[in-house]
């Protein structure tokens, strides 16, 4: 599996607030809530994602509450990976059970800077700056994580799990 | 090579005699929490699973608090399916109006969080109970279905700092000060996936409501968890509040930390987190040019107890807010408001001109009852001051004790206490 698109670039401490302010919190469809995604960090970030996107930010992205409803927005809104050098550790059990890929690579954080094309290939870890001709490897997933991320989510291993 | 307190919290749920960091575990949960906004959302991942039940009826906590009473449609219909949820599995413990309050405050009074528990809260607050020596920790919605419907979660132990606290607080200095200070000094994500373990002959000097209010912050330095040892200020508030029996942890002697830092408590001063971090604090001797305020909250899972409202009254009591500042205060549950009111309290708040709100997460989060216009500055008790936190994108929000928030409140700008002579 690959993603494969047009990097938005952020910097540390990237917050849930700022990826989905609480005032959409009355709503938990992810497609309206793709609708503000990113919004008071990046008002342009709605109108100029498309489908296969890619988020890179520095450390510690998606801090502060546990609601799911951020990644369901990051991913509701097309975006297919986000890329850091740390996630806060909510955000990052809340993508893994959602089916949105993430990868921690700090190199590759540094190395990609916003509207770069960049290519990830899940099964290698390989990420590939294509406009700067560079690659990085990510940290492989625990093997425990890696078949919830096959089951794509949580909720389908644990059906196979009970069945 | 022995274990943290954490580890052996998670060792003993695990069925295992030991764990070490970074060991990838399943543990029995004794408790599930969420609220008015994650749970909706869990019980929609709960609807696609094979499993239709949940685990255990009364190890699950449904508490309506961030949007209730219901500030809109949408909200009322968040409300009306977890509701309809509850009733239809016979959830024990789900408190709607009238018997809810923030969450964090609500579980603890109610016995349901005791020392050497496992809970997950879809709520990143849920790392309050580990004041009274629970290992608790939030997470998202999906986590929160899946602990509902098996009554496991799964969990990577984590390693942990160890924090040795000593000394006594000088008046006016809270729990809310010792965590603003902590976070100062090791920043948003200075414990990212790790336990913050307090231990140390000064917290016997912290009041159970200082303690729950150190752990409620354990989050805002990326923690995974905050725990404190369960000495005799814990068990009298266990014994006071629950039924449930409650096992002592403690960690090992030759327990492994990464850091240890040592909290000298008769040396903190009051706190302050200027936007828009957290991590971002001044003590208030180093603010030399005057912050004026337009609002002032005092609430929150943080610091909505009675302790903080005892001393908002303290520092309010026969004085006024200042002409053109809104103070908005909130008892975080029932018990505590109508203690509040037993004691006096509200009356001086209400002659203070400051408002007294029914229980409500609602401003922390900018959801509604306190709401920033752009450009307002707001002193708060609650826990976070990211960007648009509690309302416009270029409002700004400093955290800060109960005293300093109330002192604030009188002279209009950010102050302390000894400014108005106390």
């Amino acid at each position: 599996m690959k993603a494969n698109g047009r990097v938005f670039k952020y910097g540390d401490n990237v917050d849930t607030d700022v990826i989905i302010p609480a005032r959409y919190l009355n709503s938990s469809d992810p497609a309206e809530l793709a609708t503000h995604c990113m919004e008071d960090i990046d008002k342009e970030f709605v109108e100029k994602v498309k489908k296969g996107d890619i988020i890179v930010a520095d450390k510690n992205f998606g801090c502060g509450s546990s609601r799911e409803h951020a990644p369901l927005a990051i991913k509701a809104a097309g975006v297919s990976c986000v890329i850091a050098e740390t996630f806060a550790r909510i955000f990052y059990r809340n993508a893994i059970n959602i089916g949105l890929p993430i990868i921690e690579c700090p190199e590759a954080s540094k190395g990609i800077e916003d509207g770069d094309e960049v290519e990830v290939d899940f099964d290698s870890g390989i990420i590939t700056n294509k406009t700067k001709g560079t690659t990085f490897k990510g940290q492989a997933f625990p093997e425990f994580m890696q078949k919830i991320i096959k089951a794509e989510g949580l909720v389908n291993y644990i059906n196979s799990q009970y069945k | 090579m022995g274990m943290t307190m954490t580890q052996k919290i998670l060792a003993a749920h695990a069925g295992l005699d030991k764990v070490e960091a970074g060991q990838l575990i399943e543990a029995n949960l004794d408790l599930v929490l969420g609220n008015d906004i994650t749970s909706p959302v869990a019980i929609h991942e709960m609807d696609k699973m094979t499993v239709d039940t949940v685990f255990d009826k009364d190890k699950v906590a449904l508490v309506m608090d961030h949007f209730i009473p219901n500030k809109d449609i949408k909200s009322a219909e968040h409300c009306k399916c977890v509701r309809e949820f509850a009733c239809r599995h016979d959830i024990t413990n789900y408190f709607d109006v009238g018997e809810m309050g923030i969450e964090h405050a609500l579980l603890p009074e109610k016995g349901l969080t005791v020392a050497g528990d496992v809970i997950i809260g879809a709520d990143s607050h849920t790392c309050t109970y580990g004041a009274l020596g629970a290992f608790s920790t939030g997470v998202g919605s999906t986590d929160m279905a899946a602990g509902m419907a098996t009554g496991k979660a799964w969990f990577k132990v984590p390693s942990a700092i160890k924090f040795n606290i000593v000394g006594k607080p000088s008046k006016w200095v809270s729990g809310k000060d010792v965590i603003l200070h902590i976070i100062g000094m090791i920043g948003v994500d200075g414990a990212l996936y790790k336990s913050m373990e307090f231990v140390g002959e000064g917290i016997k000097n912290l009041t159970m409501d200082d303690r729950f209010t150190i752990a409620n912050m354990a989050i805002e330095a990326g923690g995974k968890n905050g725990i404190f040892p369960v000495d005799e200020v814990a068990v009298a508030y266990m014994k006071e509040h629950s039924k449930r029996p409650f096992t002592v942890y403690e960690a090992d002697e030759d327990a492994v930390y990464d850091e240890e830092y040592t909290i000298d408590l008769s040396t903190l001063k009051p706190t302050v987190s200027f936007p828009h971090l957290p991590s971002n604090t001044k003590t208030m001797d180093q603010i030399a040019e005057d912050v004026v305020i337009d609002q002032a909250v005092i609430g929150s899972c943080t610091n909505g107890r009675i302790d903080d409202l005892r001393c908002a009254a303290e520092i309010l009591k026969g004085r006024k807010v200042k002409k053109g500042v809104r103070c908005i205060i909130i008892p975080a549950t029932q018990s505590i408001y109508l203690q509040a009111m037993e004691e006096g309290l509200l009356k001086i708040f209400i002659e203070a001109g400051a408002v007294v709100s029914t229980p409500t997460c609602g401003p922390c989060l900018g959801g509604y009852m306190g709401i920033l216009a752009a450009g307002e500055r707001c002193i708060s008790t609650t826990n976070r001051n990211f960007v648009g936190r509690m309302g416009h994108v270029n409002s700004e929000v400093y955290l800060a004790s109960p005293a300093v928030a109330a002192a604030s409140a009188v002279t209009g700008k950010i102050s302390v206490p000894e400014e108005l002579g106390l």
